[in-house]
């Protein structure tokens, strides 16, 4: 059924789910929400199944009306909602009566919100998956971004969801610093000593040629090992850190090409790269090494610390 | 080929199994085959499975196996004889119409190289060209064969938007435009084919491992081939 009406698109507004997994093997992206720890939180502050598709929500501008009595969650980069004019807590369940406004009007931080709906978006799947592949044109709303006048369906609501909100002292906060671990290589070996130094001793700003393929970033130039400027092509990884022939970094991200020819120096780990989603152009981020065991204990330690979370609303 | 076959991190969730360091059919073999028989072995944790031209990335959920354990499964597997030998390979037919408004750059790589463009279809259609890996686009094969007489350098400047089913050149490599795209590769022609179509299982009609072979048609073969879809 009807849920949200678009009255104006925003800078970018996608529908997204975890992604489209499995088709890499033939060339397809994954796409699926940058920032998947606020995707999953949204979704859980409205008890849906881990992975219902939510709106991803870049930058400013986007407004919705609703069109029935809904139950929401607002998480990731506070990107100043209000509903009829008032701040809209994010971080919890909220309860949001039909013909309401609800606006994305600023950037406190971060830079990209996820809305989940209890019930869940409903859009058709293509391809097992919800996500909008905005390269292909596919998935989402006829795999673009959300327009005026679209018009968005939600799924059956549980009953009784009640108010719950993520422990205020758990919130992430995001600044404008950013650590981002990584696991070294696969293609490190086509770095000279001082090139793999200067990538873990300097800070990388990120461009405002960045989007959810991946980020581009400004800093230092990372030397090659002579003829190491190209690869044979391989598969590219969620936060494979490639350095063409320029000696400049792109971290790979959500919408990244399967493949790619120049060598991937490193890899961040999961976590640090959903993160990252709230990364925005003039951040700066800093490299530091882990071993594959360190990131998985990382990755431990952090699911351990989203399964309590979550508390009712006093 | 390496003498000894390498197993790299690729952060948390990527194990690459690197076999070489060149684009050669042997290498390409054993990448084949080994992404074949990880699929048959069903190992818990494991995501995907993609091959390249000289490796694969397996991705992973550290939850359910651990990087060592699936680097010692894949060792297993790749050390056992039983999996280097070259599985059968599926063999597709491309019909494609060369020249004209389909491949406006025909004219250019048959003068490049003195040729008459029937030379030039005839070159590229007369072989049968591995599909190492899939790219670029959804779909989109990197294909090869020998096609030395024929390579032509990639535009300077790629072409804003290069229609579905393109079948272009670039350098020693042909491959196929499987959706509307940008493209720096010489068009030569185009098929009525759809290589990807997101609508209707199993989306792709390549896959890396298939033996392609071109297969010249007139325009009227064409639009009636393109009126009927896929088969």
């Amino acid at each position: 059924m009807e849920g949200l009406e678009v009255l104006h698109g925003g800078t970018f507004t996608t529908i997204q789910d975890l992604g489209r997994k499995g088709y890499q093997q033939f060339g397809m992206p994954t796409a699926g929400a940058m920032d998947i720890t606020s995707f999953r939180l949204a979704n859980r502050l409205v008890e849906n199944d881990d992975g219902q598709a939510c709106l991803e929500i870049t930058y400013i501008g986007l407004r919705l009306a609703t069109i029935r009595n809904l139950t929401i969650a607002v998480t990731g980069g506070d990107l100043m909602p209000t509903v009829n004019g008032s701040p809209l807590p994010m971080w919890q369940t909220v309860y949001i009566p039909k013909d309401s406004e609800i606006a994305f009007t600023g950037v406190r931080n971060g830079i990209r919100s996820y809305l989940a709906v209890a019930g869940g978006i409903q859009v058709p799947e293509i391809m097992e998956s919800k996500s909008t592949y905005i390269r292909g044109g596919i998935g989402g709303l006829e795999g673009r971004p959300l327009k005026k006048g679209d018009r968005i369906h939600i799924g059956p609501q549980r009953p009784g969801v009640p108010l719950r909100r993520v422990k205020e002292n758990l919130i992430p906060r995001y600044g404008e610093k950013w650590k981002a671990r990584v696991v070294m290589g696969p293609q490190d070996d086509c770095f000279t000593k001082r090139g793999i130094e200067t990538f873990l001793s300097s800070e990388y700003t990120v461009t405002p040629q960045s989007d959810r393929m991946g980020y581009r970033l400004q800093g230092p130039v990372i030397q090659h090992r002579t003829k190491g400027a190209d690869i044979i092509s391989d598969a590219t990884c969620l936060g494979s850190v490639q350095v063409p022939g320029h000696g400049l970094p792109i971290l790979l991200l959500a919408d990244r090409q399967t493949t790619g020819g120049y060598p991937k120096i490193a890899t961040a780990i999961s976590v640090d790269v959903y993160d990252l989603g709230q990364a925005k152009p003039g951040d700066k981020i800093q490299f530091s090494p882990v071993t594959v065991v360190e990131a998985h204990e990382i990755r431990e330690e952090h699911k351990r610390r989203m399964k309590g979370i979550i508390e009712p609303l006093p | 080929m390496y003498r000894r076959t390498r197993y790299l991190p690729a952060g948390d969730e990527g194990l690459v199994i690197e076999f070489g360091n060149e684009i050669h059919r042997a290498v390409h073999h054993r990448v084949y085959a080994m992404a074949r028989a990880v699929e048959e072995a069903v190992i818990e944790g494991i995501v995907e499975i993609i091959p390249s031209y000289r490796s694969i990335l397996i991705t992973y959920d550290p939850s359910m196996v651990s990087f060592q354990r699936l680097k010692d499964e894949m060792t297993r597997i790749a050390e056992n004889p039983s999996h280097t030998e070259i599985p059968e390979h599926r063999r597709v037919e491309i019909p494609t119409c060369y020249g004209g408004e389909y491949g406006p750059d025909l004219d250019f790589v048959a003068n490049h190289h003195g040729l008459s463009p029937e030379e030039v279809i005839r070159i590229h259609a007369s072989q049968e060209y591995l599909v190492y890996m899939l790219g670029f686009t959804p779909g989109f094969p990197y294909l090869g064969g020998n096609l030395e007489k024929i390579a032509i350098p990639r535009l300077k400047t790629p072409k804003v938007r290069v229609p579905a089913g393109s079948v272009g050149i670039a350098g020693n490599q042909t491959g196929i435009y499987p959706i509307e795209s940008p493209g720096g590769w010489r068009i030569i022609g185009r098929t009525p084919l759809a290589l990807f179509d997101p609508l209707r299982p199993p989306y792709f009609l390549l896959a890396a491992g298939d033996l392609v072979r071109f297969v010249p048609i007139e325009k009227e073969r064409y639009m009636d081939l393109l009126s009927h879809g896929r088969s």
